[in-house]
């Protein structure tokens, strides 16, 4: 079966599944074909509410993922979701098994699922992610789901793209509620105790809104809006239909009139990634190719310059601002 | 501009309700060793389901692992399924407990080959990377 | 005492001697010969030196870690004449197809000898679904016997008199009902229910571990083992209400000592639970049996029995504080191993399952299925599986190792390696009470990581040639041609049991049958034992997946951990 990229395109907007999947393969696999998917569809995109789910392992994400997609398709909405998985770092191989606990949706046409894997750099992994949101955004899905395994700080930097970050955890982490502070404590617009059906449920949530009271940091984007703490859990369905509201109620609040701001900052970031993307794929890439940066860290190596003055001589020779500026594509 | 390297996706999955899966995990596990990317479905799965999950991951192999002896009907039920929904460039192999007798009918509904008990993990490795159909 | 009586300076001596013996004869032998190996390991992993002597065994004490047969701990046996007395049970796991195929196949195996029956039930049946689910349809009688209602038992039975048999039923999370079942079988061939002697699986840990025919979460999965515990001790007691099974965790890809370990814990955590309902010890404990498999590595798994024994014994008295010696006795059902057994040359087969079975014996089991050649191909047909009947009647009968109790007591290699698999497994123990006990180790997949990982170091070794399996890695044949008879369940069985089951259905007291799952649903909620009232709907042609499905309703479904 062999569609042009255009073909998919047309096909996706309607919400055909084999082109949603093709595209995301497309996407995921050339950075070109990315930005040629991505300039056709773009107009298309902008609907969803795209929600992040991150937490430490074990804290039951997927099951969560499950019944909050349940919840949603009981409310008639349509969802895609994202599982990222971890890349076995030695052999560039993944082994993806988040799809497991969410099974019982394949069959559901309302529900996409798609398995990612790291390859090779988080940063791309990002980058894909986006792209993949954006496809299922173009699809017609009402609600995105980016699930991500373990909360460090690669984690994070996926789970921004989302509108809501929801951070979950359950009872008994103990220390490690201490160690999730580097970022995860600013990013998160909700966070989720689940298995709270166990021992300790009140006191790791009381942990949390400590942590929250003393960090002064909440996403500057947002003023207005203080973190929830929700009690789930997911496997007995308790919190579901709560914490389901939770999230409502938070894009209300990014939606609201005079909170254009928070939108517009987003475009700023996407176009500012695509920049630094570029900047890599474009310029990095070919110094790299004809020696330039082999030479220049040799120098800064052997400390005849230092690495701003590296950065200089790069941008001297490579970027010059034209007197009038175009917006064609060279 | 250069492309990430495009790894081999394939589908490990459980037809049916068998529950012995220590050959698809060690099997799941050495394909990941190779470089691989694999996706599990986990246990209990119906044709529908695996076919579903196949074209959601865009996969190029579906490993169907089944021990039961209900591999006559389930089996080609998911080529079947293949077939009906269009998707002609999908690798589809087998393995666990099948008889030798089995094993053509089975090429003829479009398994392209059966593992059995005793297959060296290297044997399925260079099958898939010598047979997957590519279509990207 | 020590197990070998020399004196101290006959131990020095021997010490010096063996020194020597290295320092000069071994490493002249192997300046001219090396061994085939740098270093020789059993099939667990645990290094084996050349030879044992009388310096290996100096810690063990005889009176300690041996006794006598049928004295504490029980090493040397748990009756004092053992095998002189009576055979172990010979007892074919069999069951495929329809009612009437499985009770011709029963049939079949007491004329040829076995002296009890074992029931395999098809996929379906073991997950408590009736033959008309829709994902039941694929799979009836393809791999045990399909039953839906009481209608089936009756006709599995037919014939066979419950009071002249034990019958072995391997049925895990639907227990309560296929028990009910052959209570009510029994009630109507006028067998009282206290007359019924024969064993249930019902050890629903192993199946978050290996088994996978989990239904319920782990708590209710527990409670409902404990209901069926209960009522037997009280009502059904010459039944053994549990086989906790090592079989299926080493099949799944533990090591020996895994296998050991993780059984006895799990034994551990229900013996836990039954306290945590009330009872005592003694009350219950000597009902509780287990299931191991018997594999190539000869010695380590005879060692692996007699350890097992001494651990159980140890743990039930000094951890649980059992007076009565039968709550201490390990009682076990083995199984040869069916993973060892090859696709390629399958004649093989039959000399790997009478090494294993004579294992078995050595390591005093109770009773024994011995697996067919065709295991990796088929259900046994008749003339495989009449074989491995003969292995072990000539094991039996032939081979004179029935006729003294555990006659390798006192071999150095034996006792050492007794004692180190007692010692590796005890490790494990430790580590499992240290997360709070097995069904939280469960929950964490810390014995499903292990597996997995046994189970891929194996196929590692396998592929590198490091382990030989003959036929498969080395003296293959390539053109190989099957030339064993294979056992095909034929399609018709499929309308054959609908059938039944719609004129079952039809014909039963719907309104009664109505009431009677509404009164079990309510009992369940109660948290009381749902025996009795399963019972009552069993007799009421109530189907499996009825009574499931309520038990389903109020427990919940498992979901199943993601572990490689």
């Amino acid at each position: 079966m062999k569609y042009s990229v255009e073909e998919l395109v047309q096909r996706l907007i309607k919400g055909d599944k084999f082109a949603i999947a093709r595209l995301i393969s497309l996407a995921e696999n050339d950075m070109s074909l990315a930005q040629k998917i991505i300039s056709l569809i773009y107009p298309y995109t902008g609907k969803a509410h795209v929600i992040g789910i991150t937490g430490p392992p074990g804290s039951g994400k997927s099951t969560l993922v499950y019944k909050l997609t349940k919840e949603w398709r009981k409310r008639g909405k349509t969802v895609g979701i994202v599982a990222v998985d971890p890349t076995s770092p030695f052999t560039g191989g993944a082994l993806l098994g988040d799809r497991i606990r969410m099974q019982e949706l394949t069959g559901d046409d309302g529900v996409f699922i798609r398995s990612m894997a790291t390859r090779g750099s988080l940063g791309g992994l990002a980058r894909a992610t986006k792209d993949v949101v954006r496809i299922l955004d173009a699809s017609g899905k009402d609600i995105i789901i980016v699930e991500t395994v373990g909360a460090g700080q690669s984690e994070i930097n996926i789970i921004k793209i989302a509108h809501t970050i929801l951070v979950v955890l359950c009872p008994g982490l103990g220390d490690e509620i201490q160690t999730l502070k580097a970022g995860i404590m600013e990013i998160g617009d909700i966070f989720v105790v689940n298995k709270a059906d166990r021992e300790g449920a009140d006191e790791t949530a009381m942990q949390i809104e400590d942590m929250l009271n003393m960090s002064s940091t909440f996403r500057p984007n947002e003023v207005g809006w203080i973190p929830p703490v929700v009690k789930t859990s997911a496997i007995y369905n308790v919190g579901i239909s709560e914490l389901v509201d939770k999230v409502e109620e938070h894009w209300r609040f990014l939606n609201k009139m005079g909170n254009e701001v928070y939108f517009r900052r987003r475009v700023e970031q996407d176009i500012f990634e695509a920049l630094r993307d570029k900047i890599e794929q474009k310029i990095l890439y070919n110094l790299k190719k004809t020696g330039k940066y082999d030479q220049l860290a040799e120098k800064v190596a052997m400390k005849e310059i230092d690495p701003y003055t590296a950065a200089d001589i790069i941008l001297n020779n490579v970027i010059r601002f034209k007197d009038e500026w175009t917006e064609e594509n060279e | 501009m250069s492309s990430t390297e495009k790894k081999i996706k394939v589908l490990i999955a459980k037809p049916g309700l068998n529950g012995h899966d220590r050959g698809a995990k060690v099997v799941a596990r050495a394909l990941r060793d190779a470089g691989m990317e694999v996706i599990y479905t986990g246990l209990r799965q119906t044709p529908e389901q695996i076919v579903e999950t196949a074209i959601q991951e865009d996969v190029d192999v579906i490993g169907l692992s089944i021990l039961s002896g209900a591999h006559m009907t389930l089996l080609p039920r998911v080529t079947q399924l293949l077939k009906e929904k269009g998707i002609d460039d999908v690798l589809v192999i087998a393995g666990g407990i099948i008889p030798t007798e089995d094993v053509p009918k089975l090429k003829e509904a479009g398994i392209a080959e059966v593992f059995g008990p005793g297959t060296p993990l290297q044997t399925i490795i260079e099958f898939i990377r010598k047979n997957v159909k590519r279509k990207r | 005492m020590v197990i070998v009586v020399f004196k101290d300076e006959l131990i020095e001596e021997l010490k010096k001697k063996v020194e020597k013996w290295e320092k000069e004869c071994v490493q002249e032998e192997l300046k001219r010969h090396p061994e085939r190996q740098k270093e020789f390991k059993t099939l667990s992993g645990i290094p084996v030196k050349r030879v044992y002597t009388p310096l290996d065994v100096q810690h063990l004490d005889y009176f300690k870690d041996l006794g006598l047969p049928g004295e504490y701990p029980f090493t040397r046996g748990i009756h004092t004449t053992m095998y002189r007395g009576r055979f172990w049970t010979m007892r074919q796991f069999a069951g495929y197809g329809t009612a009437e195929q499985t009770n011709q196949r029963f049939k079949y195996l007491l004329k040829e000898g076995e002296t009890g029956l074992s029931m395999a039930f098809d996929f379906p049946t073991i997950i408590g679904l009736d033959s008309d689910h829709p994902m039941a349809v694929n799979e009836i009688g393809i791999c045990g016997v399909a039953v839906d209602t009481l209608a089936d038992m009756e006709i599995i039975f037919d014939g066979i008199p419950l009071d002249k048999v034990t019958t072995s039923m391997t049925i895990n999370a639907p227990t309560p009902v296929l028990l009910s079942m052959y209570i009510a079988v029994g009630e109507k061939q006028g067998v009282p229910m206290h007359k019924l002697g024969g064993t249930v699986q019902n050890d629903a840990l192993k199946e978050f571990i290996a088994q996978k025919s989990y239904v319920f979460p782990p708590e209710p999965a527990v409670k409902l083992v404990t209901d069926v515990i209960e009522f037997c001790v009280k009502n059904v007691p010459k039944w053994n209400p549990i086989s906790i099974s090592g079989y299926h965790i080493r099949e799944a890809g533990a090591t020996a000592v895994q296998e050991l370990a993780f059984t006895i814990a799990d034994g551990i955590a229900y013996v836990e639970a039954m306290l945590e309902r009330g009872m005592e010890v003694d009350e219950f404990a000597h009902r509780l049996s287990f299931f191991f498999a018997s594999h190539n590595d000869f010695f380590e798994e005879i060692a692996k029995f007699r350890a097992a024994r001494r651990m159980w014994a140890r743990i039930m008295k000094e951890r649980f504080g059992a007076k009565k010696p039968r709550s201490m006795w390990l009682r076990f059902h083995t199984q040869t191993s069916g993973v060892a057994l090859t696709a390629q040359q399958p004649e093989n087969n039959i000399i790997r399952v009478t090494i294993q079975a004579l294992a078995a014996v050595l390591g005093g089991t109770q009773s024994l299925h011995t697996n067919s050649m065709d295991e990796a191909w088929a259900l046994p047909s008749e003339k495989a599986v009449r074989i491995a009947l003969r292995t072990q009647q000539i094991i039996a009968h032939e081979s004179g190792v029935a006729n003294v109790v555990d006659p390798l007591a006192g071999s150095y290699y034996v006792e050492w390696l007794t004692d180190k698999m007692e010692e590796e497994a005890m490790k494990y123990i430790d580590k499992i009470d240290s997360m709070g006990g097995m069904i939280e180790a469960v929950k964490k997949g810390f014995p499903q990581r292990e597996i997995a990982e046994s189970a891929y170091r194996f196929q590692k070794e396998v592929d590198e040639k490091k382990r030989i399996i003959v036929g498969v890695n080395e003296y293959i044949d390539e053109e190989e041609k099957l030339e064993i008879p294979l056992l095909r369940v034929d399609p018709e069985v499929v309308r054959v049991q609908l059938a039944r089951l719609k004129k079952v259905k039809e014909s039963r007291d719907n309104e009664r049958v109505e009431r009677l799952l509404g009164e079990l649903r309510r009992a369940a909620e109660r948290n009381e034992n749902v025996m009795p009232y399963v019972l009552n709907a069993v007799k009421a042609y109530a189907t499996l997946g009825e009574i499931m499905g309520v038990l389903k309703e109020v427990y919940g479904e498992y979901q199943e951990l993601i572990i490689f």
